[in-house]
């Protein structure tokens, strides 16, 4: 049973402050979806307003036809993976897993079947009258990750479940927790601040900030061809040049930095390019060289990357991350040019 | 080789004069009530266990032990029936909460007694016309709810109030999550509250002073009466029971729960 989840216009507020703003999100059936920003921007509040533990203001939560908006936490059939694993200390790692299948008057021998059997998935068949205490971090979410799969939910929900894992583990606990997930084909939101981790698990990724969602797209998409500068700060691109368009050429574009460079820009390479735009490049996409034609600046402290030089670049106040060639070292103090390299720029609105 | 540290001889002097201060009384206690002489002395003259006899031969002594005990259980588990659901509020909604609300719960600690005490027999057992028993349940459970509230609300403040979201989900409905989640978790912290609260009920004399009326008396209240009347061994040996009683219940917990429990 695969169904999709839907949140239209939800607002949710902490007292008097507002800390989501009309947001609407679709998780298609199968389906998963991470909520990725920095702490405070409302990724754990939209978990938690979808799980029942907080109400929204205004909107409606859907889970396939039914509407979870006004109903209790305990009727929602989500499963949940929390950050603090969230284990029954008093309850031993079957109980535990048996837990929900217990509140659905699962008689107690088919219950330890399912749950010994989810055990095995994990791969914790061993531990399964062990006290939770006796765990490492690791066994832990397994155990809190086949207790939220045996109930076998319409829709799984993970609240940065790997943060308190080191690298390591991180890293095979996410590539575990796909695996489960696509297995099942369970709809799944998750919810992290760290981008690999959303990046590397997801179908879709929704990027937020003070309780909107930037953007909502593939990772691919994301990376690539950020929709704002929000985004394309959040994925890297560090240079967000302001720019105006003084002259079209054909699909060749001349365009002026504030500080009067000008830059020719196809736009066969970048697509179409309004007349006022920001073009935002990766440290990458702006090649140091000492001369030719591009943005003239002075270059500060370089860097040794492996694969390139980089160097912190200044022009009349503005300041630029560019890569240089190993080949041709250059020193902190000499000028240079940089010149966008397109494939690793992108043009953005400029901002309003 | 490791240097042990030598204790200053002034240090074991002081510590020792302190503790034999603290324990002295006790075996005075002990002294007189084997006292074979028709008042309280000591050093001890002869040896006799009559007095302890006598305790069960008036019929005073056992009627207010039965109240005491009444009282005691009665009030605790009241005190807890409040005290319980009184500390998870104030912890699971501590932001929501004003901060001075939890305080509240202490103000019969910090409120002298006797001016507790006084207070209601002057608004319940004049004012409301209440039964003597009932006004000193009241207020038994009302000097116990203090170590309810506060030894309950210590368990439930290193409670991972995510354990209980997660039953939640998992579609345990809430009150069935806080009796057969949160509250076996929070089982040891409920026992201490218990035992903290019986022994200061059981030895409470300021407010069963004003509470205890015609028929209706505790144990430590007759002792005083007794007291006043006979100036015999029989309190020592009553005090003696009471304080083997005490000592029961410690060994209790020390050997369930460790005693550094009631100290964390």
């Amino acid at each position: 049973m695969t169904v999709s989840l839907t949140l239209e216009n939800v607002s949710a507020h902490y007292g008097s402050t507002q800390v989501l703003k009309d947001l609407t999100l679709a998780v298609a059936a199968g389906e998963l979806v991470s909520l990725l920003g920095a702490s405070g921007c409302g990724k754990t509040t939209t978990l938690r307003l979808v799980a029942g533990f907080l109400q929204p203001s205004s909107g409606t939560i859907r889970l396939g036809d039914r509407d979870l908006t006004r109903l209790p936490a305990h009727q929602r059939d989500i499963g949940l993976v929390f950050q603090n694993y969230a284990l029954f200390p008093h309850l031993s790692v079957r109980d535990n897993v048996a837990f929900g299948l217990k509140q659905r008057g699962v008689d107690a021998a088919e219950r330890k079947k399912r749950a010994d059997r989810m055990l095995e998935r994990v791969g914790l068949s061993s531990f399964a009258d062990r006290m939770p205490a006796a765990l490492s971090g690791g066994q832990k979410q397994r155990v809190a990750l086949a207790r939220a799969l045996v109930i076998e939910p319409p829709l799984l929900m993970f609240d940065e479940p790997l943060s308190n894992l080191d690298a390591k583990l991180r890293v095979d606990m996410r590539v575990e927790i796909r695996r489960l997930q696509r297995a099942n084909g369970t709809t799944s939101l998750y919810v992290t601040h760290d981008q690999e981790e959303a990046f590397s698990i997801s179908d879709r990724v929704a990027i937020m900030n003070a309780g909107r969602i930037m953007q909502l797209d593939t990772p691919e998409v994301l990376y690539q061809r950020p929709a704002n500068s929000f985004v394309a700060r959040f994925v890297g691109f560090e240079n967000l040049i302001d720019m105006t368009v003084v002259e079209r050429l054909g699909e060749t574009v001349t365009a002026r930095t504030r500080d009067g460079a000008l830059l020719q820009l196809s736009q066969e390479r970048l697509g179409a390019i309004p007349d006022r735009f920001i073009l935002a490049a990766r440290p990458d996409g702006l090649a140091v060289a000492r001369d030719g034609s591009g943005i003239p600046v002075t270059l500060g402290i370089r860097t040794y990357l492996g694969r390139a030089y980089q160097y912190q670049c200044t022009a009349e106040g503005q300041s630029y991350l560019g890569n240089g060639s190993l080949s041709e070292p250059l020193e902190t103090g000499d000028r240079a040019v940089l010149s966008p390299v397109p494939e690793q720029c992108c043009i953005l609105p400029a901002d309003v | 080789m490791i240097m042990q540290t030598k204790l200053h001889p002034a240090l074991i002097a002081i510590a020792s004069l302190i503790f034999l201060i603290l324990i002295a009384p006790l075996f005075i206690i002990l002294g007189a009530a084997v006292s074979d002489t028709p008042f309280l002395t000591f050093p001890p003259q002869g040896f006799t266990l009559k007095w302890f006899s006598n305790i069960f031969q008036i019929e005073a002594f056992r009627t207010t032990a039965i109240t005491s005990l009444q009282i005691a259980f009665l009030g605790t588990f009241l005190a807890l029936l409040i005290g319980i659901p009184a500390a998870y509020a104030l912890n699971r909604f501590k932001i929501r909460l004003p901060s001075w609300l939890s305080n509240v719960f202490v103000l019969p600690i910090l409120v002298p007694e006797i001016v507790l005490g006084f207070s209601l027999m002057k608004n319940i057992t004049i004012g409301l016309q209440l039964p003597v028993y009932t006004t000193l349940l009241l207020g038994h459970t009302l000097l116990v709810l203090p170590y309810a509230v506060r030894v309950v609300g210590a368990s439930l403040a290193s409670f991972d109030f995510s354990i209980e979201e997660a039953a939640i989900s998992l579609g345990c409905p809430p009150l069935k999550t806080f009796l057969t989640v949160v509250l076996p978790n929070i089982s040891a912290g409920v026992v201490a509250a218990f035992i903290l609260a019986f022994i200061t009920s059981i030895n409470d004399v300021s407010i069963s002073l004003f509470l205890t009326g015609p028929g209706v008396s505790t144990l430590p209240i007759q002792i005083l009466a007794h007291m006043e009347q006979f100036f015999d061994p029989t309190i020592a040996s009553v005090s003696v029971l009471l304080m083997l009683l005490t000592v029961g219940v410690m060994a209790i917990v020390e050997a369930t729960l460790g005693l550094t429990f009631l100290t964390k």
